[in-house]
């Protein structure tokens, strides 16, 4: 994990968490306060460890008396947002596709239409004979041969991406205690309350919100939801012999239709939050291709939807089409967009865990006086 | 901005209470006033990012309590809090105004929180404060944004940059403040005011008046914007003063910090382990005296009379890890020697005074967190404990100059805040925080206290202000 951009990235955080470590006023915020006070000095891993706890809430920014205009120029939400996301780029490989697509939106556009020619091609090209519902445009096989390879390829290099993440921060044996509180953590995305002060300071300036992680929740569970559904779909295909199209009332719809919608206005609520937060204080560098994968997460369960709805209609093929391409985009962007925070943010919530242990406290030593 | 409509307007209203100065005291009267109906005018010196004062570096408010509550354990009682007080001050207090402002702080998390305070759940290793202390999550910019995040809801209006110069008071009774913006002078008339622009700690020429030129070159811990100009525009109107003029609270601050505003991360902590010397090369205080938190304060003044007001804390590699790091630095050298000269102090007469501390230390066992015993013997001054010789390289050394946190001087009020002037209290002129602490804190500081005294007394002024303009 190195190279001149990497390497100032790095510095710019130890710098402004060695006058953290100093002050210590931010410790009720979130996670990585408590995991930074168990260090005196930062090495690379363990700034990466830290990058990658923290959630973007901005509440440190607005509490602290260094931010800019003050000399001392602390501003942790960035610094720890252009480390994360660049160490993501880093550890993703194969080198240099997770810069293009964490960066630039044009990199997801070209994606989805390329994947959307694919499948226009497959639609056209692949046509069974018979079937029915959408296995009348595309047979079960040719979908499982398209899909299956573009599902485990991602989840082959984001596991190979997490072991060197692991290696980077020293991390020891996950013991299942470890995963049962990361998985807590993570459930309730208990760091973007702000440490009880009502929300993430992100949409509205220095006011707390709970904007943000509630619109998460719904992403997140939406997310849940479609997953069970796919999941489900493929349990009744395979062992109950009851291939689709499924009506409203089995399990695929009754997950999916609501997941779907859920993650379509989580979604739009996300962006909408995005676009009212004040960039200065995320990663500039990487507003475009954030920008760009909360289009494509919407755009998932909303061709989906619309789909559904299209069911037996002229548009039904055009709209397979689509869909198929939104999901095929987002598996295999998976490694180099944002959907990386997911994997990366578990793993560094792990690690915090172990960190705690380890230390015996649940805290470092505080500076009492003033 | 003299066109600014928000200015043009405020010049043109009679406000029913201005408060000068939009730190917690004047951010508290501001909120307990607007509360009461008045209609209230915030004129703060500082722009909108600075605003808060030293308010902003601050970091836990000290509260009677009868028993656990929110944040805070155990119980702390209205006596053991006087007498924390008296033994800080050295009997240097009022103690009418001392037992009012004890008392009153019993109810001021729950109004404090009412407000939209966010405390931090007790911590551990803060020194049993978590019993007397209640801190605030994020620190004291995060209560004070807080704050006026509710005066806005509330309707108090808030000017930046307006820097107050004058108090216009009349046959007693308070008629204007006088404003300065963008170079240009002009008055806001009100019915009440609540002064509230804390000490005079940025003004180093105020300061040199006590301490003569060794004031330059102090270091200022917090606001360069608290200046003093309205506490001595009231003291030349007659206004009873409070508090010895020439004196400061000062710590011991890493040498390399900005002139002001560096707060609470520039201080040193590493003195207890090692040795302390001067531009010549000497020692000159026991730095084993007590434990770093009740000793810290001391060496503000220790340095601040020492030639240059400088001086160079030194230790070698066993201390590094038993203090937290300066956020500079250390200056590193094999050999002292050779830090001598980096740090451009006599050679020889540096390595004697190494030579000197190393052979007075004994054997004995070397306990970093308490009082260890582990003194020097025959060595004048003496170290009393941590004494262990400095012999392992790298050394290394933090230069240390004074750091200013608040002067004493005030004005005094009574327990309705009112400001004395000659004659009794000014009719509407009412003061809170810093700028009249001088009459419940003469001397020393008990951690907490400053917020404590601008609370209560930012309320009471709020409160009193407001019932003064019928
Ligand atoms: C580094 C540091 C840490 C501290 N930590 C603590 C702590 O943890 N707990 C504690 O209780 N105390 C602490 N203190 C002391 C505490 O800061 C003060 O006691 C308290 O902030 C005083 O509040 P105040 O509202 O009176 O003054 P301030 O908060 O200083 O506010 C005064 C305001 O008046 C404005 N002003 C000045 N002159 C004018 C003018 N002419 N016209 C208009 N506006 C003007 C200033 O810009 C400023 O905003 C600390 C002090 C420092 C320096
Ligand atoms: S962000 Fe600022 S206030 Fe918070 S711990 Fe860091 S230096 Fe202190
Ligand atoms: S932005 Fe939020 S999550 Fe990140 S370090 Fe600051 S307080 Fe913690």
């Amino acid at each position: 994990m190195h190279g001149p951009e990497l390497d100032r990235l790095v510095a710019e955080a130890r710098r402004q968490l060695e006058i953290c470590n100093a002050c210590r006023y931010c410790e009720g915020y979130c996670a990585v306060f408590p995991a930074m006070t168990l260090h005196r000095a930062f090495s690379d891993g363990t700034l990466v460890q830290l990058a990658n706890l923290c959630h973007g809430c901005r509440a440190c920014y607005h509490a602290c008396q260094y931010a800019p205009p003050h000399a001392f120029a602390v501003n942790l939400p960035r610094a720890l947002a252009e480390l994360r996301v660049a160490s993501w780029e880093s550890l993703a490989p194969p080198a240099g596709l997770g810069r293009f697509v964490q960066r630039r939106a044009g990199a997801t556009v070209l994606a989805l239409l390329s994947a959307l020619a694919g499948m226009f091609w497959a639609l056209a090209s692949l046509r069974p004979p018979s079937g029915t519902g959408f296995y009348a445009h595309l047979s079960h096989g040719a979908m499982v041969a398209i899909f299956l390879p573009a599902f485990l390829l991602p989840l082959a290099l984001l596991a190979r991406a997490l072991r060197d993440f692991w290696r980077l921060v020293g991390g020891g044996r996950v013991r299942l205690r470890h995963l049962r509180v990361a998985l807590a953590e993570a459930a309730s995305l208990v760091h973007l309350s702000g440490g009880g002060q009502g929300g993430c300071q992100f949409e509205k300036g220095d006011r707390p919100s709970q904007a943000r992680r509630f619109a998460h929740q719904l992403v997140f569970w939406g997310f849940v939801a479609c997953f069970a559904s796919t999941t489900s779909a493929t349990i009744m295909h395979y062992a109950l012999d009851w291939p689709a199209p499924y009506d409203f009332w089995t399990p695929p719809k009754l997950l999916g239709v609501p997941g779907g919608v859920l993650m379509v206005v989580g979604g739009i609520v996300l962006a909408s939050l995005a676009r009212r937060a004040d960039p200065e204080l995320g990663s500039p560098a990487h507003r475009g291709g954030e920008a760009a994968f909360r289009v494509l997460l919407v755009s998932v369960p909303a061709s989906g939807l619309l789909l559904w709805a299209a069911a037996d209609t002229v548009l039904q093929a055009p709209l397979l089409a689509l869909h198929l391409a939104t999901v095929l985009a987002f598996f295999l962007l998976a490694p180099y967009s944002k959907m990386a925070h997911a994997p990366f943010r578990f793993a560094a919530l792990v690690r915090a865990a172990q960190e705690r242990e380890a230390a015996g406290t649940p805290r470092g030593a505080v500076r009492a006086s003033s | 901005m003299p066109d600014d409509p928000d200015f043009s307007a405020a010049t043109r209203e009679v406000w029913d209470v201005i408060v000068v100065g939009g730190g917690n005291a004047g951010i508290c009267a501001a909120l307990e006033a607007v509360e009461r109906g008045a209609k209230v005018l915030v004129l703060e010196a500082a722009p909108e990012p600075w605003r808060g004062g030293n308010s902003r570096h601050t970091r836990n408010i000290r509260l009677a309590h009868e028993g656990p509550v929110g944040p805070l354990e155990g119980s702390y009682g209205e006596e053991e809090f006087f007498s924390d007080l008296l033994a800080v001050t050295k009997g240097k207090t009022d103690e009418k105004l001392a037992r009012l402002v004890i008392r009153r702080s019993a109810a001021c998390l729950a109004w404090m929180s009412a407000q939209g305070a966010a405390f931090q759940p007790s911590l551990t290793g803060t020194l049993s404060l978590s019993r007397t202390n209640a801190f605030f999550l994020g620190g004291g910019k995060a209560l004070l944004n807080a704050y006026y995040n509710r005066a806005r809801d509330l309707g108090v209006a808030v000017l930046y940059e307006t820097p107050v110069r004058h108090v216009a008071i009349e046959r007693g009774r308070f008629r204007a403040v006088e404003i300065e913006r963008e170079g240009r002078r002009a008055a806001i008339a009100g019915r009440a005011v609540v002064l509230a622009a804390g000490g005079f700690e940025a003004d180093l020429d105020e300061l040199e008046r006590g301490w003569g030129p060794a004031a330059r070159n102090f270091l200022v811990r917090g606001t360069p914007y608290n200046r003093g100009e309205v506490l001595h525009d009231l003291l030349a109107q007659g206004a009873r003063a409070v508090g010895d003029p020439t004196q400061c609270h000062c710590v011991a601050v890493d040498g390399r910090a900005p002139k002001f505003d560096g707060g609470i991360v520039t201080r040193i902590d590493c003195v207890p382990f090692g040795i302390v010397v001067n531009r010549a090369g000497e020692r000159f205080y026991d730095e084993g005296e007590d434990i770093w938190p009740k000793r810290y304060a001391i060496w503000g003044r220790l340095v601040a009379l020492q030639p240059d007001q400088i001086a160079y804390a030194i230790v070698d590699a066993q201390a590094r890890e038993l203090f937290m790091p300066s956020i500079y630095p250390p200056i590193r050298a094999a050999t002292i020697e050779e830090l001598a000269r980096k740090l451009d102090l006599p050679v020889e007469r540096l390595a004697d005074t190494v030579a000197r501390f190393n052979a007075a230390c004994r054997p004995g066992r070397f306990h970093p967190t308490e009082r260890d015993g582990l003194s020097t013997e025959g060595l004048e001054p003496p170290k009393s404990n941590w004494a262990r010789p400095l012999r392992v390289p790298p050394f290394e050394a933090y230069p240390l100059r004074p750091g200013v946190t608040f002067t004493y001087l005030g004005l005094a009020v009574d327990e309705r805040a009112r400001v004395l002037g000659p004659e009794g209290p000014f009719e509407g002129v009412f003061a809170a925080g810093e700028i009249m602490a001088g009459s419940i804190l003469g001397e020393g500081y008990l951690a907490g206290f400053g917020m404590t005294i601008g609370t209560v007394f930012g309320r009471i002024a709020g409160a009193e202000a407001a019932g003064a303009r019928s």
